[in-house]
This record gives structure tokens, sequence and C-alpha cells, in this order.
């Protein structure tokens, strides 16, 4: 492997090459070009710059910390040190005001509102929908039919402790499964289903034997549900003489709900949610139209 | 086949022979681990591999009966005898690949366009596509890619045949044979979830051999050489199959949880493991995407442009730059998260440093035009190259930028991370690949010319527009979606929820996929082309296009 | 000419060439990775956090196996709009027995890091089983087949013996009860589930997928699911202690 180096200097450009050849190709000896090598030399004295000021080298036992004093953990705590501060002289004034209050303050409302409407879309949405209009399962949380009630105080305690979830002070009480425990037997299910329908005048099938279901139910729903079927927000039992259903009115759906038990979860909003966004979000479901006073 | 030297007797070489042993025990392992394994699934890839291996037995003792009694001559008359069959399959191999992963591709686009089409199918579930279609472009499209090119690229440059007899071959299949595995392993649900690491314990390990003996190839062939220097194509090509090996065994160091199981443990945890991770992720950007693509574009442009490379010591100076800074970077992928803040300043320093080396290469690929400038109008081909090099330029502008804390804190999570890597993929990877590719058909089966030029216009074109329209949309998409996801309202609550967020992407998606489908379009185009270019009649004589290389065929 | 002329010791000699390449390229990686095995200020010291229950285990790997990460991260930047819409900035130890980390690249879909709590059992079945049918405007695929398949678990001892190679703190007792604390965890009203409460603090035992009377792959990914972020408590952690 003798060195052959044939200098020769490339007519187009006019440089040398360094006398190579390879497959047939060579290369020339062009210098390198001044701007690439002064940028890429500021690119350098940037970083080095950036080091000094900013946390970078590892050491034995902790890291240069740099000059600025910098750490993405304080500036985080001064962020939000600030949005509080930006939004304080109104999150203040909805935490200390009473929640019925509030909805005597127009500015107050429009401002709880905004909060509320933010906190719901990324939270309650995925249940109750964008709106608040539920799905099934899930209640819609702009009518004025309440499991819990509808007054501030009603929603604020649903929304902190949640239904039937893992908090302490939840909201408690389901409707047993009739049929999976064998409290009732499969034809007086039946009858109480199409009783149950008639109660909101629902179409039922003319062989359906509605004093059969009418005794049913006074003596295993009414204890729950009333003796007219509307509801008792005690425990969370639905009025069942109005249009609107939690799960649905077809009889499949109430059947299985009755063989199976009903009793849906509804999250505690309290240890994620701050004090002042609860309100809030009370305010903003009290205002999608069903709030009671 | 003009042979002239003959041995008496006709004895199995210790390659053929320890080769074939090897093998026979793998199936045995294999087969045994089939009637063993915990899963249907592993059974299946412990199965591939029993017969995998049975098959390559059979292949080795059958090629040893019909083999002339010496190894392949390494040079006929004075000339070397270049061993190009491997060569074929893998460019082969790497078309079919690649129009294979730019359709997982097109599907996954579709799929977050419009959801219906995952059709509730665990194996079509966008979870599970979306490693197929990366695996599938970076490894088995670039990867044949950059084996077929690697392959021939040394013997040209060195003039020498490609060391090892059998070797060559058992690089490529093995590492075809690697690409079956994991890619039906993600539909299998087969994965360790490690990004562009996905595989499992028993394919990486027989990525490792496959790997070894490719580097021990490539070195072979550069330990022979005729010629004193080593080409800076192949300093590339080295750093990239070296640096490879090292970063595929760290970042997969872990322990099965039983010889049975497809199921591994990687040896790191949480914010280690995360670091460790994207030092890997990033340097397979940097020595699987980067540098070994450097290396095809060193050969490919002067080669056709028939100028001589720009400059030699920009060669110098940004190959260890390149790939000295390269590994620092890997922590821009981590920036704000739960990393300690001193190695993301590193990570955010060393990317801004990166600009210029990478430049340098972008330099070298362009400069290497002057003086032939107007071949672009007349050669489709060039053309395709050139611009794939001012899309490197231009995705190594926007990493250093995205690589800005401040940017990235808008850009990361995003699509624009998506517009990023395509414009590298698609762009830089795909249009060097198709360049390259373009050269080596007719070369490799001594035809004069591609079957037609307008084609490859066409291709082009086609495929530009397609590039165009999926970066743009992924980089409106990304910044509309990094800046919905910290809009604040003026009383200083979060304006948009998450769901509107997605809601808002769709149109772009829609674009998208729409831009992969015309660059999927170029592809079919191409393979059609190259079909017929290597269908039309044999050349008679060797092309004698000026630095065309001369072929002699291989045993 | 004088230096650029050193330069052919690398072209001309291949080994020099690679021991040089694997010089530099090792430099970096060493720097930057060491030295978060040694510093102690990179994982911060809190409490609460202990290793996945055997349920939890193989809800992840399911987790895993279907690429949730390709979609959801499970790191939330401290940056004030993630710690406004997801919670709490995560923390290097959340993750510690994370194997591998899920962190991931890409919010296709929103991060997960806290999603434990923020949803009923019933909201994730339904989510997972027809995602369309809670979140209209989803991208995110139906994995009906989960709560559909029985999950296998068999070997799952195994998998907590070798994470204990690997460090992480299961005990003797753990792996020896593995696949009963599995089993414990997944139903309802179990008698053993103060047990698996005393193995692993604040496990949460109930029938996860509505089904009891089988363990499914929904069981497990619901319950991994509704532990994620969970196991600091952030009323008591302070901030300014770790500020690292
Ligand atoms: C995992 C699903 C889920 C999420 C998330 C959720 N809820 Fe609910 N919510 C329910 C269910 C289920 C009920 C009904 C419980 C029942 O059946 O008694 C309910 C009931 C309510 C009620 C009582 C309705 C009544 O008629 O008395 C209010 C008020 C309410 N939710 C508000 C909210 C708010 C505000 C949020 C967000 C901070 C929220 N919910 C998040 C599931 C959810
Ligand atoms: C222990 C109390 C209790 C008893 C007894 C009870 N229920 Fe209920 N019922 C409830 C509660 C609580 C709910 C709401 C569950 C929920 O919110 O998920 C409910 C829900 C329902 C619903 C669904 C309403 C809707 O809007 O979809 C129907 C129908 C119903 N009950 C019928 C009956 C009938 C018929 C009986 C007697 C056979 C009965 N219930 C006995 C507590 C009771
Ligand atoms: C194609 C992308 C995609 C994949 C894959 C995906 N998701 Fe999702 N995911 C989404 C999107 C988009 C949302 C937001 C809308 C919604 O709630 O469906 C979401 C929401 C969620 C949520 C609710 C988060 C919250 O805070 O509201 C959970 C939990 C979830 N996904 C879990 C999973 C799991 C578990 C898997 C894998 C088995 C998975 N996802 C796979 C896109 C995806
Ligand atoms: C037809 C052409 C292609 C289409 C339609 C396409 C489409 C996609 C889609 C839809 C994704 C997922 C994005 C997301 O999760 O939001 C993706 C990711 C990716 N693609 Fe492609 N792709 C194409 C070609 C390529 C090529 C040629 C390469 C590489 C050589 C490539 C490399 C990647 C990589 C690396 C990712 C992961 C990006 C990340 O995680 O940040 N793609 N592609
Ligand atoms: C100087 C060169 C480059 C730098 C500094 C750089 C920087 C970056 C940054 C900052 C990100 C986003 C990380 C995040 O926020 O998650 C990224 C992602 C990515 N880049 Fe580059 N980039 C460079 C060149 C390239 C090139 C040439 C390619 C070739 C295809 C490429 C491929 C990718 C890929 C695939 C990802 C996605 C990784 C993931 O899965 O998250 N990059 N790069
Ligand atoms: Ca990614
Ligand atoms: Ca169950
Ligand atoms: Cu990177």
């Amino acid at each position: 492997m003798a060195e052959h180096t044939t200098r020769v200097v490339d007519k187009v450009t006019g440089t040398e090459t360094t006398g190579h050849e390879w497959d047939g190709i060579r290369e020339l000896n062009t210098p390198l070009p001044r701007w690439w090598l002064w940028t890429f030399y500021m690119t350098i004295i940037w970083s080095i710059g950036y080091w000094i000021v900013y946390p970078t080298w590892p050491l034995v036992s902790s890291y240069t910390s740099g000059l600025l004093g910098w750490q993405s953990r304080q500036a985080i705590i001064d962020d939000l040190a600030a949005l509080k501060t930006q939004r304080a002289s109104m999150v203040d004034r909805i935490a200390e005001t009473p929640l019925q209050e509030i909805l005597s303050d127009q500015t107050l409302i429009d401002f709880a509102r905004a909060q509320g409407r933010t906190a719901f879309a990324d939270n309650c949405a995925p249940c109750h929908g964008a709106g608040g209009g539920g799905a099934k399962g899930y209640p819609n949380l702009n009518d004025d039919d309440w499991l819990w009630g509808g007054k501030l105080d009603d929603i604020a305690f649903t929304i902190r402790h949640g239904v039937r979830s893992n908090d302490a002070d939840t909201r408690m009480g389901s409707m047993p499964a009739f049929g999976r425990d064998k409290i009732l037997s499969r034809p007086d299910i039946l009858a109480v289903t199409d009783y149950v329908r008639s109660l909101s005048s629902l179409a039922v099938p003319a062989n359906a034997n509605l004093a059969v279901g009418k005794k049913v139910f006074a003596d295993n729903c009414a204890a729950c549900h009333g003796d007219a079927g509307k509801g008792n927000r005690e425990i969370g039992a639905p009025d069942l003489t109005d249009q609107i259903w939690l799960y649905g009115s077809d009889r499949n759906t109430i059947i299985e709900g009755l063989m199976n038990g009903r009793g849906a979860v509804m999250p505690a909003w309290g240890q994620r949610l701050d004090d002042t966004t609860i309100k809030s979000l009370t305010v903003y479901v009290h205002t999608l139209g069903g709030g009671q006073k | 086949m003009r042979h002239t030297t003959t041995l008496s007797i006709k004895s199995m070489s210790v390659s053929e022979g320890g080769l074939a042993l090897a093998l026979a025990a793998l199936a045995l392992v294999s087969f045994f681990i089939a009637t063993m394994a915990h899963t249907p699934e592993y059974a299946f890839h412990a199965s591939l591999f029993a017969v995998g291996s049975a098959i390559a037995v059979f292949a080795i003792v059958e090629r040893y009966f019909n083999r002339p009694v010496g190894p392949a001559p390494l040079t006929i008359d004075g000339k070397p005898n270049y061993n190009m069959g491997p060569v074929k399959f893998a460019t082969v191999a790497a078309m079919v690949w690649g129009i294979a992963g730019f359709s997982v591709g097109v599907w996954a686009a579709l799929e977050l366009a419009f959801p219906v089409l995952n059709f509730d199918l665990p194996w079509l579930s966008f979870g599970r596509i979306r490693p197929l279609h990366t695996s599938a472009v970076i490894f088995a499209f670039g990867g044949n890619v950059l084996i077929a090119t690697s392959f021939y690229v040394v013997q040209r440059t060195c003039r020498a045949r490609l060391a090892g007899d059998l070797s060559p071959w058992f690089v490529v299949l093995g590492y075809n044979f690697f690409i079956v595995v994991a890619g039906t392993g993600y539909l299998l649900g087969i994965t360790q979830s490690k990004e562009y690491a996905e595989p499992e314990w028993y394919a990486d390990l027989w990525l490792t051999v496959v790997w070894v003996v490719y580097l021990l190839v490539f070195l072979g062939t550069i330990m022979r050489r005729t010629e004193p220097h080593i080409y800076v194509a192949n300093w590339f090509y080295l750093a990239f199959i070296l640096t490879i090996a090292v970063l595929h065994l760290g970042n997969n160091a872990a322990i099965p949880v039983s010889l049975f199981s497809p199921k591994s443990y990687i040896v790191w945890s949480g914010v280690q493991d995360a670091m460790v991770q994207w030092w890997y992720g990033h340097n397979a950007v940097g020595f699987f995407l980067t540098a070994g693509f450097l290396a095809i574009m060193y050969y490919f442009i002067p080669k056709r442009v028939d100028r001589p490379v720009y400059s030699y010591r920009l060669s110098i100076i940004h190959f260890w730059a390149l790939i000295f800074l390269y590994i620092w970077a890997g922590p821009h992928h981590l920036h704000y998260t739960a990393l300690p803040d001193w190695a993301q300043t590193l990570g955010m320093t060393f990317s801004i440093m990166l600009w210029m080396p990478s430049w340098g290469g972008m330099i070298n690929g362009l400069m290497t035009l002057s003086g032939a400038w107007d071949k672009l109008r007349t050669d489709p081909v060039l053309r395709m190259m050139v611009v794939s090099v001012a899309f490197y330029g231009m995705s190594t502008f926007e990493g250093p930028l995205m690589s800005i804390k401040a940017v990235n804190s808008l850009s990361h999570y995003t699509d624009w991370t998506i517009g990023h890597v395509h414009s590298g993929a698609l762009g830089w990877v795909g249009y060097v690949s198709f360049g390259a590719i373009y050269c080596l058909v007719p070369w490799l089966w001594n035809r004069r010319e591609l079957y037609s030029l307008k084609l490859v216009n066409w291709h082009f074109w086609i495929s530009t527009i397609g590039i165009v329209l999926y970066i743009s949309a992924m980089w409106v998409s990304g910044i509309l979606q990094g800046l919905m996801w910290r809009a604040y309202t003026s009383l200083g609550f979060l304006e948009y929820s998450f769901i509107e967020t997605v809601e808002a992407m769709h149109p772009f998606y829609v674009i998208r996929a729409l831009g992969g489908i015309l660059f999927l379009l170029g592809a079919l185009i191409m393979a059609f082309n190259l079909w017929m270019t290597v269908a039309s009649a044999e050349e008679e004589t060797p092309q004698l296009q000026t630095g065309s290389p001369v072929l002699v065929p291989a045993e | 000419m004088s230096l650029w002329s050193k330069h052919a010791i690398f072209e001309k000699n291949a080994i020099v060439l690679i021991i040089g390449v694997l010089i530099v390229i090792s430099i970096g990686g060493l720097v930057e990775i060491v030295p978060l095995f040694y510093l102690k200020s990179t994982i911060e010291r809190v409490s609460g956090v202990r290793p996945y229950t055997p349920l939890e285990l193989a809800g992840r790997n399911i987790y895993v196996r279907e690429g949730c990460y390709n979609c959801h991260s499970q790191m939330i930047r401290p940056l004030r709009d993630e710690v406004e819409r997801y919670g709490h900035y995560s923390l290097a130890a959340e993750s510690m027995y994370d194997r591998p980390f899920q962190w991931g690249s890409k919010r296709t879909g929103p991060d997960l890091a806290r999603v434990g709590g923020k949803y009923s059992d019933e909201w994730h079945r339904d989510h997972l089983n027809a995602p369309k049918s809670v979140v209209l405007g989803t991208v995110m695929p139906a994995y009906p087949w989960l709560a559909r398949t029985e999950l296998d678990f068999t070997h799952i001892a195994d998998d907590l013996k070798v994470q204990s190679y690997l460090g992480v703190p299961y005990s003797p007792e753990m792996i020896a009860n593995a696949a009963a604390d599995l089993r414990a965890q997944a139903v309802s009203d179990s008698p053993d589930a103060e047990a698996v409460e005393k193995r692993y603090p604040n496990a949460q035992s109930r029938d996860y997928d509505g089904n009891p009377g089988t363990i499914s792959e929904a069981d497990a990914l619901i319950a991994y699911l509704q532990m994620l972020g969970t196991q600091v408590n952030f009323k008591l952690y302070d901030n300014k202690a770790n500020i690292r």
C-alpha cells in the first residue's frame, strides 16, 4: 500500500485535491468555510456562557449549580405564585364569600363560572359530557332533576366527597340487586318493571299485572323511592315518576338494574381540586340551568 | 463462471461447518423452547427460529455440494472479484420493506384521522401499528439500505472483495430475519416499549450476533483494502456500525423472566432508564439515520455528479465533531421532565453545538456540485439526493432549535416533533436512499440506465408534494396544539380542554394522511421503474458511463 | 497543512480509527449517565412510593403490550399549564420502580401520570371498551378484548423474582404470595385484602372490571390506572425540600 499522492488542481474550482482517489472519487482540499467555523465557535462560546449561569456539570457529590441559581422546580413555584397573584383579587373573594352570596354578585358569578368551566372541561366532561348533558349512567347536570339535591350546598358536597367514592364522607346508598341476590322472583321483577314504567306514563303491555307490581313496589321499593316513587335525595334514590332516566326507560334496562342493582360511582374531588375550584364548580354546575334555591 | 484454480479435494470450510453446527444447535434449542413456551406468541417465534435455522443449515450444506472446490477468488485478472449477491438482496429487501413501512405509516395516519380504522382488532390498533411503522421504516427500510450500500461502497472504495465467505450472507439474511421477528412481535403484543428498541430480549440477542458479524465483515474488508487511505464514507459507516452496537447493548440490558417467556425487565429503572433510553434514541437518530446516511451521501453524490468531494478538511472536522457532540444531546428528549436540570442543560447546549457539525455534512454534499449544478436539471436522481441534503440541513437546523428549552416546552409531546421527524425521515433518509437505490440498481444488474428517468421525475414531484403536505400539516398542528395546551383566558384559567385540542387536530391529520399517500405512491412508481430496469434485456458489455463500476459476477 | 496530515493516522489504520471513535463516543454517555446513579439529588426522598402489586404489575405489562405509551405520557412537566391540568409535576421518585419507564414522548391523548382515582372503574371499563361511548371526539382505539380475555398470571411470581434481582424491594414473602395477592386484589370484599394492603400499603382491592366471576386483563389494567400517581401524598410533600 504505497502512498501515491498526486495532487492536482481541480480546473473548475481552482482548488488542489488531496491526491487520493477511491473508485474515481477525489477530494478537494478546500479550507474550512470561515462563516461555518465562526458560527461553530459562536455556538461553543454561547454554550460555555450558558454553563456558567445554569446548572450543568455533574461533580462528585453535587453539580455546578450556575451563577443564576436557576432551578426548574423553583421556577414552577414562582410561576404558580405569579399566577396566583394574578388571580388573587378574585380568587380570594370567591374563597371568602359564602356560596349563596356569590350568586348575588354578577362579577363573582362570571369569575366563578370561568374557573368552573375550565375545571369542568378537563375533569367532569368525560363523564357528564361537554355541556353537562350527561350520558347513560352519568346524570345530566343542566336539568332540574337531582339525585342528591340541587341546592348549592348539596352540589358542593357531592363534588367534594363524591358518590359511593372512597372518600370517608362520601354519599352512600345503592340499589340492591333484587334478582341476583334472589330477593325478588322473575315474575315480580317483570311486574314491578311495568309498574315503574306506568308511573311515568310509559306504555305497558296489555297483559301487565300492575296490581302485583304496585304491591311489590310498596314492599320493596318505597322505602327508598318513596310511596309515590318520587325518590329520596337523602340516599340518592331517583324520582321514578318524571321522564328523566339515569340509565334509561326501556324495559330491559330497568330489568337489568333490578337484577344486578345500581350504584354508580362519582369520584370525590376534595383531594384533587382546591377549595375555590370546587366552589366555582358548584356555581358553574348550579348555573347550568337546574340549580335550586 | 471462470474458475482456474482447482484444489484436488473439496472439504467443508471451518466457517461452513461451524455455522451449520451452530445453527443446528439453535434449531434444536428453539424447538425445545417452542414446546415449553409460556405463551403461544412466543412459541410461534421460537418455531420461526427453529424453522429459520433449519433452512439455513440445509442451505449451507446444499451450497457446499454445489460450490467449486476452492473459495471464491479475491481477484480475477487482477481486478477485485466483488461479492454483490448480498448487496442485491438487501437492495430488494429495502424496497419491499420501504413500501410496507410507508403503507403502515399511511394506515397509522388514517387511524388518527378516522379511529374506526382500528377495527377493534388487537393487532391493528394504533399502539401496536405505530412501532411497526417506525421499525419498518427505520430498521427494515433504512437498515437494508445501509447494509446494501455499505457492502457496496466498502468494496468499491477499498477495491477489495467483501471479507468472509458465508458471513456477508449471514448478516443480510440474519438481519432480515430479525426484522420479521420484531415486526410480527409488535403485532402480537411482544414489545419492551422502549422507543426504537421495542424488540424483546431474544430478538435483541440475535441482533447482537448479527451486528457483531456485520462489524467484522466491514472491518475485514477495510483491512483488505488496496487503497492506503480509508475513504470518508467508510469512516461514517464504521462509526455508525460501532456506535449502534454500543447503544444497542446499553439500552437493551434486560433480564428475561424465563427462558420460556418473551417478557423481560430492563436493568435500568425510572429516571436512569429514561436517560439511557434517550441516549440510545437520540443516537439512533445520530448514528443510524445520520452518520450512516451521510456515508451514503459521501459516495453516491460525488459519484453521480462526477465531481470531487468539496472539502477534505471539512470532512475531518465535521466527522469528529459530529460523533463527539451527538452522544451528549440525548437529554433534549427529556426537557422539563424529572431528569435533573444539569443533564438537561448538557443536552440543550450540546445540541446547539451540533448545528454546525451537522451542516458541515450538508455543505460537503451540496458544494460537491459546484461546477455541475446544471446536472440538476437533467438528472432527477441527482436532484433527489441534493434535495435530501437540503432537508438534512433543514432538520438539523430545526433540531437544535427544538432543543432550546423554551422552544421545547412548546414543541415537546406535540405533532411538531412528528413534523421534525418526518422532514428528516422522508426528506433526508427517504430521498438519499431513493437516490442511492436508483444509482445502485443499474450498476448491480448491469444495466446501462434506469428504465425511465421520466418516472423518476414523477416520483420526485409526487413525493415532494407529499412531504410538503406532511410536514407543513404537522408544523401547524403541532404549534397549534402546543399553543392550545398552554392558552390561558384573560381571567387566568386554561382556555381549552384536552379533548378540544384533539378535535382541532383532525383536519391536519387528514392532510398528513394525504401527504403520506402521495409519498407512498412515489415509492410504488419507483418500485415499478426498478422492476422494469431489471427486467429489461441484459447489457452486453459492462456499462461505460464515467465512474460507473465495472462489475464482475460474484462467485 | 501539517496538522491536517496528522489525520492520516486514522485514515491508514482501521484499528486506530475504531479506537478513536470508541473513545470519542464514550465520553458524553458516561458523563451524563453515570452521575445519575450516584448523585443523591437525582431521586427525591419521599415516602409512599412502593413497588407495584402483582395485579398492578400485570396491568402495567398490558399497558406496555398495547403500546399506550405511543399516545400517552406519564410525565407532568413543571410548567404551570400542565400542573393545572394534570396535577403536581411528576417526581423522579414516582417512577423509581418503573421497568421500563413510561414517560412517553407524544401526547395524542392526555397525560396519565395522575389519572388514578380521577374516574370510576365503570368509566374506565366503558372507555376501554369503546372510548367514543364516553368521549365523542376521541381518537383512542377501543380495547374490547381486554374485558373478554382472562388474565394469565401463572408466572407472576417469576416477574417479581426477576425484579427483585434487579433491586426492586420485593421480599421473599411477597414473591411467595404473588399469585394469591393478585387474586385477592382483583375481587371485592376479599378476606385477604388486608394482607395485600399490609404488603403493599394503600393497595385497593376490588373487582375492577364489573365481572366478579373472572379476573380479566381489564381488571389488571384498570387496577394499574387507578393507582397511577396516587402514591405520594402531595398534601404532605414539601416542594421546597426537593428543589434539587
Ligand atoms: C367517573 C365519572 C364522573 C366524573 C369524572 C364526575 N362525575 Fe359527577 N357524577 C358521576 C355519577 C355516576 C353521578 C351520579 C351518582 C349517582 O348515581 O348517584 C354523578 C353525580 C354528580 C352530581 C350530582 C347530580 C345529582 O343529580 O344530584 C353532581 C353535581 C356532579 N356529579 C358534578 C360533577 C362535577 C362538578 C365533576 C367534576 C369535578 C364531576 N361530577 C365529575 C360521575 C362522574
Ligand atoms: C336501598 C335503596 C333502594 C331500594 C330499596 C330500591 N332502589 Fe331503586 N334506586 C336506588 C338508588 C340509590 C338508585 C340510583 C342508583 C344510581 O344513581 O346509580 C336507584 C335507581 C333506580 C332506577 C333507575 C332510575 C333511572 O333514572 O335510570 C330504577 C328504575 C329503580 N331504582 C327502581 C327500583 C325498584 C322498582 C325498586 C324495588 C323493587 C327499587 N328501585 C328499590 C335505591 C333503591
Ligand atoms: C391513538 C391514541 C391513543 C391510544 C393508543 C390510547 N389512547 Fe387513551 N386516550 C387517547 C385520547 C385522544 C384521549 C382523550 C379523550 C378520551 O378520554 O378518550 C385518551 C384518554 C385516555 C384516558 C383518560 C385520561 C383523562 O385524564 O381523561 C385514559 C385513562 C386512557 N386514555 C388510557 C389508555 C390506555 C390504558 C391505553 C392503552 C391500552 C390507551 N389509552 C391508548 C388516545 C389514545
Ligand atoms: C408514507 C410515509 C409515512 C407516513 C404516512 C408516516 C406516518 C407516521 C405516523 C402517523 C406516525 C405517528 C405519529 C403520531 O404518533 O402522532 C409516524 C411516526 C414516525 N415515523 Fe412515519 N410516516 C411515514 C414515513 C416515515 C419514514 C420514511 C420514516 C423514517 C425513515 C418515518 C419515521 C417515523 C418515526 C421515527 C416516527 C415516530 C416519531 C416520534 O415518536 O416522535 N416515517 N409516522
Ligand atoms: C442537529 C441535529 C438534530 C437535533 C439537535 C435534533 C433535535 C431533536 C429534538 C429537540 C427533538 C424533540 C424531542 C422531544 O421534544 O421529544 C427531536 C426529535 C426527533 N428527531 Fe431530531 N434533531 C436533529 C436531527 C434529526 C435528524 C437528521 C433526524 C432524522 C431523521 C431526526 C429525527 C428525530 C426523531 C425520530 C425524533 C423523535 C424522537 C421521539 O420519538 O420522540 N432528528 N430531535
Ligand atoms: Ca416518540
Ligand atoms: Ca373481575
Ligand atoms: Cu434527539
